[in-house]
């Protein structure tokens, strides 16, 4: 699959991306039809394991905090997942990559959705009044549902006929809160943390996400189209 | 009390063991009480325990029998927690910040030889070797919920005695108002101790009454067997009560002090964890609520937790110790 060349063989970043942009068995890998069932399947895997390990009690003494806290640590996995997409797609010449992004985004929401679904039912008990008492009560609960209700408005309108309605330009602008729903999402995660002054898996998606978002400031700035 | 039992109780191998006056007076007053008719119930109950089969002992450690305590509150009749989920989901950040982590990481933990340091202001202080302390006082089974600061919840059959037998044996002087608890720390073994969690040793603390409490218990075991590693081997605290973090694991170090002590998790985080942490479902912890908690191995998945306690259940044995104090200030 490598490029034979000086750099073949080599192993680094820049050789990953300069094969990935000359293979183009890759290319015709991306726009195959069967990638994106693939891919969604694949995308099916955390939860299928999760719904197996709870039904066979595998999940641990406390199955309810396994199942809480693993929803939420997929919806941070996607949520680098997808904003990973446009820098790769950029830097390795791969448009075809573009037809991945919107199911990644939406399985983003999935995960955040079986999460809170997750406290909801699990820790709260479904206690609607308990569960807006919690929210309102405590900063780290309402920063991960602001961002929950972000995303719910970036699902909300991920089909092509709200594109086509709001339009290109005011679309893009609503779905730049993706960003801010990454710094909510992470200080979620660190103030979950904070008490146990365990901050090492919150810094690893801080830094992941960080670099994503630092990377899209400079290719503004360079002044490149999009 | 069988047979071997009552044998074994009037033979001394030292002064130490023999029951002081105090004691003796108070159970004969139990006694009298229980033949009132006043804990009838009490005694109907324990009847009932004793009828009750066991979890069955596990059969991994050393066994570390113990007689059936008769301090009041000591043997709740709710269904114990599985040996396998109180050995394996456990806080022990000495061994790692996961609960999976200790019962993986623990067993670098050497428990022999062994030695509790007292120090302070005591009349005997110095080095007490672990098997002196096996034999201070009658290991008794004793069986308490444990609350999670965290909200959850186990019940755990443990074998020790109450802390205030060591306590009266070492002579506190008058101006020993707190008790210091000083717990391993030992890089060569402990993989979380390199890790900036916490600082180092973990420490924690009573005031003498709370100490002195019958129920604040020093354990050894758990189950019928000497402790695993990574509950706290070979000797620890259990103060059920409190949350479970005042209990201290794997103590090196008793200090009898004046003031009350910069315990761990408040020096780490104030605001959030306060020297008395006894369990109250009135007070919240700043990131979750108190008032309710899951029992491990025991409630569904979709079922509701329960209902927490005010002192985990244990407001008659104890609320007295706190009588006139402001439990939210003192948190």
């Amino acid at each position: 699959m490598t490029q034979a060349g000086p750099d073949a063989g080599r192993v680094g970043p820049g050789n990953f991306v300069r094969s990935f942009r000359h293979s183009t068995r890759m290319r015709k890998l991306l726009t195959r039809p069967m990638a994106k069932p693939l891919l969604f399947g694949l995308a099916l895997l955390p939860f299928i394991w999760l719904v197996y390990g709870a039904a066979t009690q595998s999940l641990g003494a406390n199955p309810a905090e396994a199942l809480i806290r693993s929803t939420g640590d997929w919806t941070l996995r996607f949520l680098c997942l997808v904003l990973l997409v446009t820098p790769l797609r950029v830097v390795s010449s791969t448009p075809a990559l573009a037809r991945f992004r919107r199911m990644l985004g939406l399985f983003v929401y999935f995960y955040a959705v079986l999460h809170l679904l997750c406290y909801g039912w699990l820790d709260m008990g479904f206690d609607i009044a308990d569960i807006a008492r919690d929210i309102v009560k405590r900063p780290f609960i309402l920063v991960g549902f602001s961002a929950f209700v972000l995303l719910s408005l970036l699902a909300a309108t991920s089909f092509n006929r709200a594109i086509k309605r709001m339009g290109a330009r005011r679309w893009q602008l609503l779905h730049r809160l993706v960003y801010v729903v990454s710094v909510l999402a992470v200080l979620h995660f660190f103030w979950m943390r904070a008490g146990k002054n365990d901050f090492a898996e919150v810094a690893v998606y801080a830094a992941i996400l960080g670099s994503l978002l630092v990377w899209r400031l400079v290719h503004a700035r360079r002044g490149k189209p999009r | 009390m069988t047979n071997s039992n009552m044998r074994r109780a009037f033979i001394h191998d030292r002064p130490s063991e023999i029951t002081p006056q105090g004691v003796y007076l108070r159970r004969r007053q139990l006694i009298q009480a229980l033949a009132g008719g006043a804990a009838g119930t009490a005694m109907a109950s324990w009847a009932l325990r004793d009828a009750l089969a066991q979890a069955p002992r596990p059969g991994k450690l050393a066994a570390l029998p113990g007689v059936r305590s008769a301090v009041a509150g000591a043997a709740t009749m709710e269904k114990l927690t599985d040996y396998k989920d109180a050995s394996s989901y456990n806080n022990f950040y000495e061994f790692g910040t996961d609960k999976a982590d200790p019962a993986q990481n623990a067993h670098t933990l050497k428990t022999t030889p062994w030695t509790v340091e007292i120090e302070g202001q005591v009349k005997k202080p110095g080095k007490y070797a672990i098997e002196d302390l096996l034999k201070l006082s009658a290991q008794e089974e004793r069986v308490y919920r444990l609350r999670c600061v965290e909200g959850w919840s186990m019940v755990i059959p443990w074998v020790g005695y109450s802390l205030a037998e060591l306590i009266r044996k070492v002579e506190p002087l008058g101006n020993a108002k707190y008790l210091e608890f000083v717990t391993l720390a030992d890089k060569k073994v402990m993989s979380g101790v390199g890790s900036r969690v916490l600082d180092w040793p973990y420490v924690e603390g009573l005031r003498m009454d709370e100490a002195m409490h019958p129920l604040a218990m020093l354990s050894f075991g758990m189950y019928g067997e000497v402790l695993p590693n990574q509950n706290g081997a070979p000797v620890r605290l259990v103060v059920p009560w409190k949350y479970g973090f005042k209990s201290g694991k794997s103590l090196v170090k008793i200090r009898f002090v004046e003031k009350q002590p910069a315990t761990a998790w408040n020096r780490a985080a104030p605001g959030e964890y306060g020297f008395f942490s006894n369990v109250n479902p009135d007070v919240d912890h700043p990131r979750w609520s108190q008032a309710t908690e899951r029992r491990i191995g025991e409630d569904g998945l979709f079922t509701k937790k329960r209902k927490t306690l005010m002192f985990n259940g244990y407001a008659s044995q104890v609320d007295q110790l706190y009588a006139g104090m402001d439990l939210r200030k003192f948190y």
